[in-house]
């Protein structure tokens, strides 16, 4: 099956963010927004994958020895950091671009990481299975809403965790994420985001539930002007990350 | 390590007080630190090489203390009260510890005995090579990082380079880093004086026409003296003979700790004001005097130092535990806007001031005594002062905190 007749891939989507993906790796440049997102995203992957595995939050390899899957990787701004915290990560994206560009800055930085153009399909029909699946600022752009998560939660494997980061579906994600961010602004191009495909927490929780998985967290992910900086609160009426963990044997 | 390369997370190029206090709290956060000094470390603690004596502020003792490097220290004597008086005037404003909290102001240290404390806790942290004596003949900033080529031949290959060898820095230099620089044409005598009588912890801050003179405590019954003269006359009170010198240093210091002797060499440090355009490059960072030399009016040199380190160590160590890159330049930023503001304030108050006290016009002098006493009239107005200089003041990184890396 190739990545781009999957189900739950569509394809204006994969080619709007290949045109976007050279720009990925500057952090001053076009893709500042999401470099600035980055830390409290990590953190979040960080604290569930702590408390899920009991790990040494002092070490410097916290994550050693577990495999972790990144969907949707992109260039590659979330497989590296937690390559370099000791996991042994695959990132799979369904744009050629994306993966050629993350692999180029893998080995300029000399971390090790996976990846490959294809679908989180594909790699379930493979029987692949890892400790950690990362589904991040993906949800919102799948055609297929249930395809994706019954692939995405067949890619855990048994005690393993699910994290993922969306936008919810309420007046105040269309007026942030979409107004906001696309049409004033301007730190994502304009078209990016489809509001009605936004994922509210009740309904990723009822896919979760159907794969089987039980729900740990759902945290409100929120910016702060003034500081610049995104943290984790209670409030997800737009940015969300939510932790799923499913049952051991 | 592979035919003399040596891998680490940030390369400290200066090992003095601020680059072995940044390389000690990186390496307890886990980083792999390597710090670069052209003098070898033992000739560093010799009583000829520094005989400056560095008032601790509370937040910078928390630090010292968090970083292990305190325990170290051979000696510390608290500030109790800190007496601030213009000239001849009657007027003075009178700092006591006891009204913003149980602890003191500060702690005065000799700049010897905490080298060789920081020498002390370098020895016990894991993680922290100190290559001394060594020089980087090379340093070359590359897109994923920077390598250093010493003159040994070895290459230290890092993440980040922090630049951390004082005012000349040549990093900051190589890096095409300007700044706004100048002199006061002043100088400050620095030397030791035995007294009679106890100090009782009292600093004494006195604006003399010439510039600031500060009695600050020591162990024992000696303090530290900071004697501000124009550069030329500086020279001259250096070169007189025992006898003379001391009665120069009497009739500003006063008979109110009884009989006075001069203990050991007289030294003097032009003062200059040196502020850098840019903290922060394309992975590098500066810390301490290469960034920032403010006048030592205030005693808070090394403070800001301490605060660029502590500050520098929570950024690093949070980049490291995300496993995001440590020269990332959104958390060179950070730093640079953490620092910037409060360096730059505390830069411009001290130069100010400075400016206001070093004359002796009549008009000036009568506003200045007014404002003295105002500030003593205040109690609010006096607190922002005195937490100033504890050096408690705004958002403080976990370290200035007290809290262990």
């Amino acid at each position: 099956m190739s990545a781009a007749a999957a189900p739950s891939v569509d394809p204006a989507e994969v080619e709007r963010f290949a045109r976007m993906a050279e720009a990925w790796w500057d952090p001053l440049g076009q893709f500042r927004p999401l470099h600035v997102l980055n830390p409290v995203r990590l953190g979040y992957i960080r604290e569930q994958a702590i408390a899920r595995f009991g790990l040494d939050p002092k070490a410097r390899r916290v994550l050693d020895g577990l495999s972790l899957l990144d969907i949707g990787c992109g260039g590659g701004l979330v497989a590296e950091p937690l390559a370099r915290l000791g996991a042994e990560v695959t990132g799979i994206d369904a744009a050629e671009r994306n993966i050629a560009i993350a692999r180029a800055h893998a080995a300029e930085s000399g971390v090790a990481v996976q990846y490959r153009a294809a679908s989180a399909e594909a790699l379930a029909a493979e029987g692949r299975q890892f400790d950690i699946v990362l589904a991040l600022e993906i949800v919102e752009h799948v055609a297929d809403l249930g395809a994706f998560m019954d692939a995405a939660c067949a890619l855990v494997k048994p005690g393993g965790l699910i994290v993922l980061a969306t936008l919810n579906r309420t007046p105040k994600a269309f007026a942030l994420a979409i107004v906001g961010a696309e049409w004033v602004l301007r730190w994502l191009p304009r078209g990016t985001h489809d509001w009605r495909k936004f994922v509210r927490p009740s309904e990723l929780a009822r896919e979760l539930r159907r794969s089987g998985m039980a729900l740990s967290e759902v945290r409100g992910v929120t910016y702060s002007p003034l500081a610049d900086r995104w943290s984790l609160s209670g409030d997800t009426a737009v940015n969300y990350m939510l932790a799923a963990t499913k049952p051991a044997g | 390590m592979r035919d003399g390369m040596i891998e680490s997370d940030v390369l400290v190029v200066g090992g003095g007080l601020v680059g072995l206090s940044l390389g000690i709290g990186l390496a307890q956060g886990g980083l792999d630190v390597v710090v670069v000094d052209r003098e070898a470390p033992a000739s560093q603690t010799l009583p000829a090489f520094d005989g400056r004596v560095s008032a601790i502020a509370h937040a910078s003792r928390q630090a010292l203390q968090a970083l292990g490097i305190w325990r170290h220290l051979e000696a510390a004597e608290p500030i109790l009260d800190i007496r601030v008086t213009d000239g001849t005037s009657p007027l003075f404003v009178h700092y006591d510890h006891r009204e913003v909290g149980a602890e003191p102001f500060g702690h005065m240290v000799e700049n010897r005995h905490l080298r060789l404390a920081l020498q002390g806790a370098v020895n016990e942290t894991p993680g922290l090579r100190l290559l001394a004596p060594a020089a980087v003949t090379v340093l070359e900033r590359r897109p994923a990082a920077v390598h250093a080529r010493l003159a040994d031949g070895r290459t230290v290959r890092a993440a980040l380079v922090v630049g951390a060898e004082g005012r000349n820095s040549p990093t900051r230099e190589a890096a095409g880093i300007r700044t706004t620089t100048w002199s006061y044409g002043q100088a400050g005598i620095v030397c030791t004086v035995g007294h009679e009588r106890p100090h009782q912890g009292v600093a004494q801050e006195r604006f003399l026409p010439a510039g600031p003179f500060a009695i600050l405590p020591m162990t024992g019954s000696r303090s530290s003296l900071v004697w501000t003269e124009r550069e030329d006359l500086a020279a001259a009170l250096l070169a007189l003979p025992e006898a003379e010198f001391l009665a120069e240093l009497g009739r500003r210091f006063g008979d109110y700790l009884g009989k006075l002797e001069v203990e050991g060499p007289r030294w003097s440090y032009p003062l200059s004001f040196l502020h850098a355009e840019r903290y922060i490059d394309h992975r590098l960072a500066l810390a301490g005097d290469a960034a920032h030399g403010i006048h030592p009016i205030s005693g808070q040199g090394l403070n800001l130092g301490l605060r660029d380190v502590a500050t520098l160590v929570e950024i690093l160590v949070g980049q490291a535990r995300l496993g995001l890159d440590l020269g990332d330049p959104l958390a060179l930023a950070a730093y640079e806007r953490w620092r910037r503001v409060d360096t730059f304030v505390l830069g411009a108050i001290t130069d100010g001031l400075n400016r206001l006290f070093s004359n002796d016009i009549a008009p000036v002098r009568l506003v200045r005594d007014l404002g003295l006493g105002i500030v003593e009239q205040l109690p609010p107005l006096k607190r922002v002062f005195m937490r100033h200089a504890r050096g408690d003041m705004g958002d403080l990184p976990g370290l200035l905190r007290g809290e262990p890396v």
